[in-house]
């Protein structure tokens, strides 16, 4: 999987000295790690979305994801690039080509440089935080400043390692137009120039001979699909129905409501940002009530003001989908950070006992596929339902074959009443057909307080028995109906390694590096209630290893209070990072020892 | 409208005899029965309270949700489904109270919803303690040495808020309740009323009497588009006006939101354009 890299002896020189030698000094065959870095407010998510696009439209396999910290300017943040002729998604430690807009920004990743790492950028920003000698000079924001200000830079480092990739210009320039389509013109033909320039130097610099890049170009990666979670979470809650959207700010969850913002008018969907998520919560219930498909969408600490609300929604047996973007806590924690901390606190919040599921995507695909069900089940089940994502699953790209809306059927589930309707009849299931108000003649009641078949408040204490008997006995129903866990790996293992969530990747690639055979993983994409296969899957392995991107392992507990099972080793990442690739090859390879 | 359409068979009312209570729930149904608003098209949220129970004792869809969150429930409902009628009723421990921060941001929102307020300036359910609204001075097991705090004024917040429709009435008036009522539930725009009444087991204080010797109608002449004038009524403090205070025509809430500029269909009735999402998701393919 590493690069191949080939390196012969050089001197330190300018771009325009050019050093021609029989070998060149880095060849790159299968897959490069790319890092920039930066302050916040320079524009590297426009670097990082310019390249990725066009690497993937060029026919590579592109993967990317953001570290960065809590503040609008300034800072030292970083993005991984990963291009590959294979499909990639999941983060490498391993930087290849290492591209600094700031000074500390080299310090930033020094960790990760390696004695193979090149360094491309200005000399007053390298030179002090870089001894080596794989640093290839660019002066970026002379560049910049000729095509009229430092703005361009982003467009002169895009184009140049565009170019350096063996992306065609003329798809470059169609993608640069494209997205400064809002711009205007003269702001469009600086970017222009500013491109032109950044492929000047990537042509010197391939023809000096010193960078040689054979990755291969697969066609049928040029049409595919290069979007991020919280993008494939947004259109997936659309293909599911939902229609309401109320929400405060709060990292990560934000972005996953400005994307619905953006397409509202185009979806039919009413977005209000609300004055806290205790309010959020209530009007997402509201809209439920009302014949709407609502989502709250929030983090652990807006979670923690939804609790109540939550509890609502378990006693009226409203549908209710939530989602959670996990970040390190407790309280404000790592604001731009990761964690999956909040499984605990979603299956066991809310004051009371009534049903609930939780689902936890691994992949862009799932953001997409629960999502969608998510309100389906809401719908069907009458109960909430949990999205559990973070910040590295929401904010990491990467390329996917298709996405396809209609895979699920989407029904409404209220029904038209008739007079003597009933809100709450009690039936063999515990489901009870779901009026809405205004549709139908009869009247749809609901009430917090314990209630009647009618929904009218009562104390009469026989009736509450078979309320709460109600509510509980749709969790049979919902074990008909879960998503199973995935197995990947040989059917006869004989250590098998758990996760949940966002971690899919990342332990699919780590697994696929130690080259064992008896190895499988088993992914939870449905984290409550456990699909009834669980234990099978358990009892087979000989010794079993979970990881998780949390300090208390917080699944296996899940898993030995619903299974009993007792996981043998913990994998535990809790710093604000997700794992890479390397690291967790490395613990799992301890762990086996 | 036969106001029997709104009596419910076989309630059990929870509130005590001569609760101020009564006198609202007779003036609301008189004011729906007025107006000939059907209750199958009349939506009532409440939150927790004495008050809160109300739309348990006449025919309407019903909300009750938890204590002090009723606006945001309100304002979802009528913003997914703005044919219906949509009231919120509750007390003043739970709109002034728990649900301050909803009070605010509901009037900002402007949602076409009426919020009936009954204030008793006093906590009835959970037995005599001191609600927002309590007279400084006013003693109970908790504030033992009365309260002394400054008064809630609902009214002065909302006419500094620019609320569409800003009015106080007085339970012991039912004709005076009702016709603010009905002036609320008829103004197109957020309509609050705060209605007085007396809380005979807990506030020995602000009774029957005591609220018909320290309120008063305000004049005709009032002008209720004059906010600052508005705002200075509103402020009065020692005998209380009744009556309309402000007026502020403008957009809903409902209006305003994107989903309405096409169609004015409720969302209910609406579906997902598949297709339109398919060409979306594909044009995340490239150029």
């Amino acid at each position: 999987m590493a690069a191949g890299i080939v390196v012969t002896k050089h001197t330190k020189d300018s771009l325009g000295e050019k050093e021609m030698t029989d070998q060149p000094l880095l060849q790159f065959k299968e897959d490069i790690s790319i890092v920039l870095c930066g302050e916040a407010g320079q524009g590297i998510q426009t670097v990082e979305h310019m390249l990725t696009q066009t690497l993937k439209l060029s026919g590579y396999h592109v993967f990317s994801t953001e570290e960065y910290m809590s503040r609008i300017r300034g800072g030292r943040n970083s993005t991984l690039v990963r291009v590959s002729s294979n499909r990639v998604s999941a983060p490498v430690d391993r930087i290849d080509l290492l591209i600094p807009f700031s000074s500390g920004g080299v310090r930033h990743v020094q960790r990760k440089i390696s004695s193979e790492t090149i360094l491309l950028g200005e000399k007053k920003i390298v030179e002090n935080e870089y001894q080596g000698d794989k640093f290839i000079p660019v002066p970026f924001s002379e560049m910049a400043s000729e095509v009229g200000g430092p703005i361009y830079t982003n467009a002169v480092a895009a184009a140049l390692l565009a170019g350096l990739l063996g992306v065609d210009q003329e798809v470059f320039n169609r993608y640069l137009r494209h997205y400064f389509s809002g711009k205007n013109e003269n702001t469009i033909q600086r970017n222009l120039e500013a491109a032109k320039r950044g492929y000047a130097v990537s042509e010197d610099l391939l023809k000096s001979g010193r960078l040689q890049i054979e990755l291969k170009k697969r066609d049928e990666v040029k049409n595919e699909i290069l979007i991020d979670g919280v993008e494939a979470l947004a259109m997936g809650a659309i293909a599911g129905g939902c229609n309401f959207l109320s929400f405060y700010p709060m990292s990560p969850s934000t972005a996953v409501a400005v994307y619905l913002a953006q397409v509202s008018k185009e979806f039919g969907i009413i977005v209000e940002q609300a004055e806290d998520e205790i309010s959020a919560i209530n009007m997402a219930i509201g809209a439920w009530y009302a014949g709407a498909r609502g989502l709250a969408s929030t983090s652990g600490g807006g979670f923690a003001l939804m609790v109540e609300g939550l509890s609502l929604a378990g006693m009226i047996e409203s549908p209710l989908v939530i989602h959670i973007g996990q970040r390190p806590g407790p309280a404000t924690g790592l604001p731009t950070r990761t964690e999956q901390g909040e499984l605990l606190f979603a299956l066991h919040s809310g004051h009371g006992e009534f049903p609930r599921i939780l689902l936890a995507p691994g992949t862009i695909e799932d953001c997409f596929y629960l999502a969608q069900k998510a309100f389906d089940l809401a719908d069907r089940y009458q109960v909430p339902v949990f999205i559990l994502t973070d910040q590295y699953l929401l904010e990491s790209h990467y390329n996917i074959p298709s996405i396809d809306p209609a895979r699920i059927r989407i029904e409404k589930q209220f029904v038209e009443t008739k007079k003597g309707y009933k809100r709450y009849q009690l039936t063999e299931t515990g489901l009870s057909p779901r009026g809405i108000p205004g549709f139908g003649e009869g009247l749809v009641v609901i009430d917090s307080d314990e209630h009647d078949e009618e929904g009218h408040i009562t104390e009469d204490l026989d009736l509450r028995e078979k309320m709460v008997n109600k509510r509980l006995k749709k969790l049979d129903l919902i074990r008909e109906e879960m998503v199973p866990p995935e197995l990947i790996g040989p059917d006869h293992y004989k250590t098998l390694i758990l996760g949940w969530g966002s971690t899919y990747h990342l332990i699919r690639e780590a697994i696929g590096r130690l080259e064992m055979e008896d190895v499988a993983f088993l992914h939870f994409k449905q984290v409550y209630p456990l699909h009834p296969d669980t234990m099978g899957y358990l009892k087979k392995a000989k010794k079993t290893v979970i990881v998780e991107n949390n300090g208390t392992a917080q699944f296996g507990q899940v898993l030995r209070r619903q299974t009993g099972f007792n996981v043998d080793r913990e994998i535990l990442k809790y710093n604000g990072l997700p794992f890479s690739v390397e690291e967790l090859a490395d613990l799992l390879k301890s762990a086996f020892h | 409208m036969d106001i029997k359409r709104y009596d419910m068979e076989d309630t059990d009312i929870a509130w005590c005899p001569g609760c101020g209570n009564f006198a609202i729930l007779n003036a609301l149904k008189q004011a729906l029965s007025e107006l000939e608003i059907q209750p199958e098209r009349l939506v009532v949220v409440s939150g927790i309270g004495q008050a809160a129970k109300a739309p348990h004792y006449y025919r309407c869809h019903l909300f009750n949700g938890l204590h002090g969150r009723s606006l945001p429930v309100a304002t979802a409902i009528k913003a997914v489904h703005p044919e219906l009628t949509v009231i919120d009723e509750s007390g003043d421990g739970c709109m002034y109270g728990e649900g301050g921060n909803h009070f605010i941001h509901t009037i900002r929102r402007n949602p076409d919803i009426t919020n009936l307020v009954h204030n008793n300036m006093v906590y009835g359910l959970t037995k005599g303690q001191a609600s927002p609204t309590s007279l400084p001075g006013f003693k109970t097991p908790v504030q033992r040495e009365g309260v002394f705090h400054e008064t809630f004024n609902p009214l002065a917040l909302a006419v500094s808020l620019g609320a569409s429709l800003v009015a106080r009435a007085f339970a012991g008036d039912t004709r005076q309740t009702k016709e603010m009522i009905k002036k609320a539930i008829s103004h197109k725009g957020y309509a609050l009323v705060d209605i007085l009444q007396p809380c005979v087991t807990y506030n020995k204080w602000n009774t029957y009497q005591w609220f018909k010797e320290n309120t008063y109608e305000m004049d005709p002449s009032h002008d209720p588009y004059d906010r600052m004038e508005a705002f200075r009524r509103a402020s009065e403090v020692g005998k209380l006006p009744l009556g309309v205070f402000y007026l502020n025509p403008k957009p809903t809430f409902e209006e305003k939101l994107s989903v309405y500029q096409e169609s004015k269909e409720p969302l209910y009735q609406r579906s997902l354009d598949t297709q339109k999402l398919s060409a979306w998701i594909h044009s995340k393919r490239g150029l």
